[in-house]
């Protein structure tokens, strides 16, 4: 029968009248009938947590969910408030605290790579005024100057007399004092924990099963829902004949879930799919029944010379610069819709009454989270609360919609009293993602006598996230985020070429299909289409790739000094082992300068190898070098599990791929080495979650026509033959 | 009620018998440290052992499984997260999200279990788990590392 589980680990920090005294109450929160352990620690401050077993509690605004965020976060803290990296613990505060105390810990959202390098700053300065605070109560204990002394691995010394004490003992005075106004942070070079490659705080637990994901949660009482929304987008809910299902084993209540959902609450979840899977339900397709891959292809198309367009980057004339060039190269590029197909699926536990409503769910943004719980809930936000668990898997879904919590939230309403844990099937997310948006891109480039690049047109077709997802971002209609590390300037993601007469604009055009910021978000497309037709001008121009590129990087030194790297660590120039051919590709974005050189093979039967990459990644400072690497390592293998496989299509209105059998994942035998070059240059902070992803494509495909002759200019590969030209 | 042995205890669940063995582990016997993935057999995350043979449990009703046969999960594969292949996990930080690390785990201790010494392609053949973080490489790390401790 039922056996308990050990879970008393995963701890959460519960807020209580008595917080508001600068006192907060940590405690483990109950899962699977696990006793609740009331723990009382004093706070130093919002980000530092010292118990009296010298436990120092570093608290995180933004969320793991694979990146190393939390480690890294957390040495950022420890580096700086001089404790003992051994005895670091993490816990996530909830967004209702965060609302509670002004947003203390700044934004939860963790997407866009920030997850470091938006919050170093106000998390190394907490790390910071904490320890002064603890020196300062080491100090008054012994009634001698804080300036007299001195801290290392959480034992404060008192230099004249030698007299020692430690963290945990001076804690509950520290907690106590006024927070200094003003503090000093370290200069990196001096780091002796951040800048490491120290091991990951949360590995242990996810070797034996005992970290709980959001798909694990229990509560008391708890039911579980299996759900189905209208397959065709846009589609309702017509109806569905419970009576149908009302008697088959465990099923409690089959409830509608908004206007275009029905749920079946059964007491465990397999029943409730079964029950579902059974129920006969009609649906309203809706506008959208005709939709193809092929009306969007056609819509996009279209766009390609479309006159009315939002210009992201522009120079001289480019229209003169091809009318008088003596060479013109043009090139049509796409790039499919894919899905984030996150390992775990989207899912969510909710508990309404009249007066409150709790979630536990995984998610990249808890306040979004929280808002769409309030708002589903009909409850104030002050009554309301989200739980944060470790995410199997983000990639940008779990931050682009919190659907999955309304729908979890609404089920719950039907159900007063009741926890409901709701979990999407495999089928379910397949056809409810939010897509990495559809594009084309028509470059046409203009070379001179001597091969010099003098001009280049780049017009995107397609879709905006942003039009969509999150309108106020728009900027008079124009979605600057379609010009990911396309941009003439800033710090986020500029283009590194200098050409003298160049226009990069946009053609937007919006598929009725849910588009999502997915890891790289437009980088993706736009390094891909940039970078191969800078190789199809370097072949035009009868010069080497690398020389080609070099000498228009010359005005950015930083994207100059990873292709630089990477083609120096690949041997560009010299031979490659036999049959072996090489591609290069480099790019900018999320403040990260990013290159690749791929070397790939293809045999006379048009299979292609890819047998290894070399990454370089200057990110500014490099928080924990071997977790960059890991970073590296996965880009490579979600960009180039798109760029082999990914495709979502459409028929009918609804995606045509429902689970990972026509929808296919790179699986290790298809995993290159990768041979990452860590090379942070010091005076910016940039990101390392996403930013190599941009230059997987691009390189393999650049190695691929070094191989083949062929330029393949849209993916997935599976669908190209590759056999010699 | 059907009779299961997980991790060398007897437990007597209340499930249909065409229930999918995942869901039974992780409903009705409450373990949760197997996972689901697809359902279809694909991903792998929800590997456990029968008899020693690595299987997808998602795929296996449980009127597939008899009594007598040992099924192992995660959780059952060493008292105290100490076999070779866990340590070996920790020591290379194998996961990230980790979501699919108990399929990986019980999938290359199947591995080794029937051939200690696995090449690079051996173990690239038999790891057909998906991993999206993308970890693989440190997971055919860690397998080489676990063979060659074992070895001594």
């Amino acid at each position: 029968m039922t056996a308990a589980l050990d879970v008393s680990r995963r701890t959460f920090l519960v807020t209580s009248a008595a917080a508001a005294g600068g006192l907060a109450l940590g405690f483990n929160l109950p899962f699977n009938g696990g006793e609740a352990l009331a723990q009382t620690s004093p706070e130093i401050n919002a980000w530092v947590v010292v118990r009296p077993d010298e436990t120092v509690v570093v608290r995180v605004g933004r969320v793991e969910m694979g990146q190393g965020t939390l480690t890294g976060l957390a040495q950022l803290v420890a580096e700086e408030l001089e404790c003992d990296w051994d005895k670091v613990t993490t816990e996530y505060p909830t967004p209702g605290q965060n609302v509670a105390r002004s947003r203390v810990w700044g934004n939860f959202q963790t997407a866009g790579s920030r997850g470091i390098r938006d919050s170093h700053d106000y998390m190394r300065k907490g790390g910071a005024a904490a320890r002064q605070m603890l020196i300062q109560a080491a100090a008054d204990g012994w009634g001698v100057p804080a300036s007299e002394c001195s801290v290392a691995k959480g034992v404060v010394t008192h230099g004249p007399t030698g007299r020692t004490t430690t963290y945990g003992k001076v804690a509950d005075a520290a907690s106590k004092l006024e927070p200094p106004k003003d503090v000093q942070l370290k200069d990196p070079k001096d780091w002796t924990i951040a800048g490491k490659p120290v091991k990951r705080l949360d590995t242990a637990e996810k070797l034996n099963g005992s970290q709980i994901y959001s798909i694990d949660v229990q509560r008391p009482g708890m039911l579980n829902a299996a759900i189905k929304a209208c397959p065709v987008f846009g589609g309702k809910l017509k109806s569905f004949d419970a009576a149908q299902v009302e008697g088959m084993p465990g099923v409690r209540k089959v409830v509608s879930v908004g206007d275009n959902a029905v749920a079946v609450v059964a007491d465990t979840w397999w029943r409730a799919k079964t029950a579902l899977d059974a129920l006969p339900i009609e649906w309203d397709e809706g506008p959208n029944a005709r939709l193809s891959s092929e009306s969007i292809a056609e819509m996009l198309k279209e766009g390609l010379t479309a006159e009315q367009t939002f210009v992201g980057n522009q120079a001289g004339d480019v229209k003169a610069a091809i009318a008088g060039a003596a060479k013109t190269v043009e090139a049509v590029y796409g790039f499919p819709y894919q899905h984030h197909a996150t390992m775990e699926p989207m899912n969510a536990t909710a508990l309404w009454t009249n007066d409150r409503c709790e979630v536990w769910t995984a998610t990249q943004n808890a306040e979004a989270a929280l808002a769409t719980a309030a708002s589903a809930a009909g409850l104030p936000v002050g009554q309301c609360e989200v739980y944060r668990l470790n995410l199997g898997g983000g990639f940008g879904r779990r931050a682009t919609s919190h659907d999955f919590v309304r729908q979890a939230v609404l089920i719950a309403k039907q159900m007063p009293g009741t926890p409901i844990k709701m979990i999407w099937s495999r089928e379910e997310d397949m056809l409810h993602g939010y897509y990495h948006p559809v594009t084309q891109a028509k470059l046409v480039g203009a070379l001179d006598a001597d091969g010099n690049l003098t001009g280049l047109h780049m017009r995107i077709s397609g879709q905006s996230i942003l039009a969509t997802i999150n309108p106020q971002g728009l900027q008079n209609g124009r979605d600057p985020a379609t010009f990911q590390g396309l941009n003439p300037s800033g710090t986020e993601g500029v283009l590194g070429y200098t050409i003298p007469n160049l226009l990069i604009d946009h053609a937007m055009r919006n598929p009725p299909v849910p588009p999502g910021f997915w890891r790289g978000v437009n980088n993706n497309q736009n390094a891909l289409y940039l970078e191969c037709f800078m190789d199809e001008l370097a072949h035009a121009a009868g010069k080497d790739p690398l020389e080609f590129r070099r000498r228009l990087l010359v005005n950015h030194p930083k994207h100059l000094a990873v292709l630089n790297a990477v083609a120096e660590k690949a041997g560009w120039g010299t031979p490659a082992p036999q049959g072996v051919h090489r591609g290069l590709a480099q790019h900018m974005g999320y403040g990260s300068y990013v290159a690749a050189c791929a070397e790939v093979s293809v045999d006379e039967s048009g299979k292609l190898k890819i047998h290894r990459i070399v990454a370089a990644t200057d990110c500014g400072h490099a928080v924990n070098p071997q977790q960059i690497e890991a970073q590296i390592e996965g880009s490579f293998a979600y960009g180039l599990t798109a760029l082999l496989h990914g495709e979502i299509t459409l028929k009918d209105g609804k995606v045509e791929q429902e689970n990972f059998d026509t929808y296919p994942i790179m699986r290790m035998d298809e995993m290159p080495a990768v041979e990452s070059i860590v090379m942070p240059s010091g005076d910016f902070w940039g990101g390392v979650g996403e930013p190599t992803i941009f230059v997987a494509a691009p390189a393999v495909l650049n190695a691929i026509y070094a191989a083949t002759g062929k330029r393949i200019r849209s993916g997935p590969l599976a669908n190209a033959d590759l056999r010699r030209a | 009620m059907a009779s299961l042995t997980i991790n060398g205890t007897v437990h007597e669940v209340d499930a249909e018998p065409d229930t999918p063995l995942l869901w039974v582990i992780r409903e009705q016997v409450g373990l949760t440290g197997t996972k689901y993935g697809c359902g279809i057999a694909q991903c792998g995350a929800c590997t456990v052992h029968i008899d020693g043979v690595a299987t997808r449990s998602c795929s296996l009703p449980l009127s597939a499984v008899t009594p007598e046969q040992k099924i192992v999960t995660i959780e059952g594969l060493s008292p105290d997260t100490s076999h070779p292949l866990q340590k070996a996990w920790l020591e290379l930080d194998v996961p990230q999200c980790g979501y699919c690390q108990s399929g990986q785990i019980m999938a290359a201790a199947a591995l080794l279990q029937a051939n200690p010494n696995p090449s690079d392609e051996d173990i690239a053949a038999e790891m057909t788990n998906i991993c999206r973080c993308g970890t693989y490489n440190r997971i055919k790390a860690a397998i080489k590392l676990a063979a060659a401790q074992s070895r001594g």
